[in-house]
């Protein structure tokens, strides 16, 4: 696992019902792309976050696979439907088989 | 020296080589388009990419993609070591089929975005990125 990776997401604490909300989200990353090379000019092997979701109450809002050519520290911002109270859910996939986890409820109001 | 028939098939070979080199590199650009595409045509419509006409580091260069009724969005750099930038999935919980990231760029390169829309074709748009230090490391 990758060290330091830190997710954030910005979403609304509320929204009317059908409004459609503007999500950010940051995940701490090097992303290593894998074109480096180090010091003694051996290439720095990649590793990166190859693929983002996002769910809302189990439906898929936004689905991205990535490649190396994602900037360190990825950064996607995207608008998701809010048809009732629920919760987000952002998972990222790790190269190295880890799985990055975060949630965020919204009420209506 | 007198040059054999062999030695002069071999510096034919390595000609090719070098000039076949930057040939390669747009075709895995179009290896990428056509894996995404599955060789249906392209046309142009509805799909706006908004990029930065200069970027001055090429480590992270903003971007943004939207299209009213894509289904996907492919996001390609032709002039990185590999094309592939990204690929966005638009599911039934998003508002708009709009997303904005932060992008690496080698150097000086078109970027170009192809959409496949709700009807199941494909729609590209491109935009040309001046970098000035580029962000693929030394």
């Amino acid at each position: 696992m990758a060290s330091g990776v830190k997710p954030r997401v910005k979403v609304p604490k509320k929204a009317a019902a059908g409004d459609s909300i503007t999500i950010k989200t940051l995940i701490s990353h090097k992303m290593e792309s894998g074109q480096r090379k180090d010091k003694e000019g051996n290439a720095i092997p990649r590793s990166i976050i190859n693929r983002f979701t996002c769910e809302f109450n189990g439906e898929n809002v936004v689905d991205v696979t990535m490649e190396p050519a994602i900037s360190t520290n990825p950064y996607f911002e995207f608008e998701a439907k809010v048809p009732e109270a629920g919760e987000f859910k952002f998972t990222w996939y790790d190269d190295d088989g880890s799985v990055y986890e975060e949630t965020k409820a919204i009420a209506i109001g | 020296m007198e040059m054999t028939r062999r030695d002069v098939m071999a510096a034919g070979a390595g000609a090719l080589l070098i000039a076949g080199l930057p040939v390669r590199v747009s075709a895995a650009t179009e290896d990428a388009i056509a894996a995404f595409t599955g060789g249906a045509e392209i046309g142009s419509g509805d799909i706006s990419l908004t990029a930065p006409e200069i970027a001055e580091n090429g480590n992270t260069v903003p971007i943004e993609v939207s299209s009213d009724t894509a289904a996907s969005i492919l996001v390609l750099a032709t002039g990185n070591p590999t094309p592939g930038v990204a690929q966005f999935n638009f599911g039934p919980g998003a508002a708009s089929r709009a997303a904005s990231t932060r992008i690496r760029l080698a150097g000086t390169q078109d970027v170009v975005a192809i959409a496949k829309l709700e009807d199941g074709s494909f729609v590209q748009a491109s935009s040309t990125v001046k970098v000035t230090i580029g962000g693929c490391g030394g």
